[in-house]
């Protein structure tokens, strides 16, 4: 049974639609990710998840109870990391976690327990008498993180986790969320890192302009993608390359170009040579030519035609 | 007993972290002082300190709670931290309840200041201590509701503080607290019968000197009706504005 399920849910604000009759349903126990732009509607969509906006119109149903005639009650079960880290600079880190365990009817001794347990678990045990307003940006992030987890929730959001933070605390937060994954949290996640999307998620919702444009399991999207062969050429031209020009070159195949770099797509593999002659006789030098797993940004490209530059490679 | 475990903590939280800091204590211990003096020193001679006193004590209720809420909600609000407790699985009531409960105990402790200075220069026996707590406690209730209703309908902590000053100032002249309201030009006192502290201030002086135009019975059953009201509106205001 899905513990989520979203029917037909829209926001409007006046005559504008941030959300436009999206459906969709996660299963428990996996990490269902909704990937887009900025001002797709992902935090939109998360709010009304949460409560924290009203929905316009449609259903959305947590563990089955509704969202909107029981909002506390799905509350209760669970865990919201938003993406601006809120917590209280004034506090420490260890009170913080009491402080947010108390909201959730955590007596204060358990609280600190909790919150000593899960400061050791995310590597911030050192600073955990240090005030919030202290810690770097992606301590923040982590203790955010803690905080929504303190009191057990089933359902754990996180809206644009890794956005704004280093590269070496990024990759901490994605193998944690991991391992929460594994310890049975279900988890909602957003973002706009297209890899994080793909490292992270069971199944992928791409969401643009308010409409889920495709969802399907990473697995399956990749897939797809493999039924073409990539094959990348890094060039040294001297003038800039005409992708119509090149196409009707090779008409058999898709041809890509960013730059310097050509993308040959085909169902088929096919030799380098002919297209190693053609772009020497072009008064291009090849500098490297490599044959590429399709990630899920070529799907993207390839299922929805987008223009990914909203999108986001992970450093 | 988990939401008020929850009402504990917020109400813990708030006024160790904001009412507890020495800008706000020294503001609730200055700002009764400041008028007490200035009274005494106006006149040049001794003054009916007994008289001035529940205008003196209604002023600190007033100023020292609907200052604080500027801060404790708007500036939360601001920052998004309030969003973690919209997210709570606390009732909106009981959430605004415990984040408006910390103004309103620093809004007693306010209200007895003037008291605590008046005791060393005059003789207060006589004075019917348990009816004047209760006064102070609904006159900070109601003063803490119309700082909430102020602070819930902004967005920037400038605006709660400068829509509080709208309020507060003229509140000083229309609410009988050092003149009777019928020293007032006509056209104006209607006005006063509109404004809570109105009652506040009569219950006081009908409590301390028995000077009051209302009975007493009347004055707490306004307060009451106010701080309702001001307290339904906000709620209303917080579930229209803000999850919205």
């Amino acid at each position: 049974m899905a513990i989520i399920e979203a029917r037909s849910l829209c926001k409007k604000y006046g005559d504008f639609t941030a959300v436009n009759k999206i459906d969709f349903a996660v299963e428990e126990g996996e990490i269902f990710g909704f990937l887009g732009p900025n001002g797709a509607g992902k935090t939109t969509t998360i709010n009304m998840l949460t409560g924290l906006t009203r929905i316009t119109n449609g259903e959305v149903m947590i563990n089955g109870i509704d969202c909107v005639k029981a909002v506390k009650n799905v509350q209760g079960i669970i865990g919201v990391v938003p993406d601006e880290s809120n917590l209280y600079d004034e506090l420490s880190g260890l009170e913080n976690l009491a402080f947010c365990a108390g909201l959730y009817g955590i007596p204060r001794p358990q609280g600190i327990k909790r919150g000593r347990r899960l400061l050791k678990q995310f590597g911030l045990e050192e600073a955990s008498n240090k005030s919030f307003g202290a810690y770097s940006k992606g301590m923040k992030r982590k203790l955010t993180i803690a905080a929504g987890l303190i009191h057990n929730p089933r359902i754990l959001f996180l809206d644009e986790p890794t956005t704004g933070i280093d590269v070496v605390s990024a990759r901490q937060i994605r193998n944690l969320i991991l391992d929460l994954n594994r310890e049975g949290v279900t988890i909602f996640l957003t973002t706009h890192y297209i890899e994080e999307a793909e490292r992270l998620c069971s199944r992928v919702a791409f969401i643009v302009e308010g409409k889920i444009r495709h969802l399907e399991t990473v697995e399956k999207l990749l897939e797809q993608a493999r039924k073409e062969n990539i094959v990348e050429f890094v060039l040294i031209n001297k003038k800039a390359l005409d992708r119509e020009v090149l196409q009707k070159e090779f008409p058999e195949t898709r041809v890509e170009v960013k730059g310097n770099r050509v993308r040959i797509l085909t169902p088929q593999q096919v030799s380098l040579k002919p297209f190693i002659d053609r772009f020497t006789e072009m008064d291009c030098v090849v500098l490297e030519a490599r044959l590429i797993q399709p990630t899920l940004e070529d799907v993207l490209v390839q299922i929805l035609g987008l223009d990914t530059s909203g999108l986001k490679e992970v450093e | 007993m988990k939401s008020w475990i929850a009402f504990l903590s917020i109400l813990k939280k708030d006024i160790s972290t904001y009412y507890l800091k020495p800008p706000n204590i020294s503001w609730g211990i200055i700002f009764p002082l400041a008028w007490t003096l200035m009274f005494f020193i106006r006149t040049g001679e001794p003054i009916d300190i007994k008289g001035i006193l529940p205008g003196i004590m209604g002023l600190s209720i007033l100023f020292g709670t609907t200052s604080m809420l500027a801060v404790t909600i708007t500036f939360e609000r601001r920052r998004e931290s309030f969003n973690r407790l919209l997210l709570a699985p606390i009732d909106l009531n009981l959430l605004m309840l415990a984040k408006t409960s910390g103004a309103i105990i620093f809004g007693v402790a306010n209200g007895f200041v003037p008291v605590l200075i008046g005791a060393f220069l005059v003789d207060l026996g006589g004075v019917n201590w348990p009816v004047i707590l209760l006064g102070v406690l609904l006159i900070s209730i109601t003063s803490t509701f119309m700082g909430l209703f102020i602070a819930v309908g902004v967005r920037e902590v400038f605006e709660a503080q400068t829509f509080s000053n709208f309020f507060r100032f003229p509140m000083v002249f229309l609410c009988g607290l050092f003149f009777p309201i019928s020293n007032l030009p006509i056209w104006l006192q209607p006005l006063s019968y509109g404004l809570p502290l109105t009652y506040g201030a009569d219950f006081l002086h009908e409590a301390i000197n028995r000077t009051g135009m209302f009975h007493p019975g009347f004055s707490l059953f306004m307060l009451f009706v106010f701080a309702a009201g001001l307290f339904i509106f906000s709620i209303r205001n917080v579930k229209k504005k803000w999850i919205d």
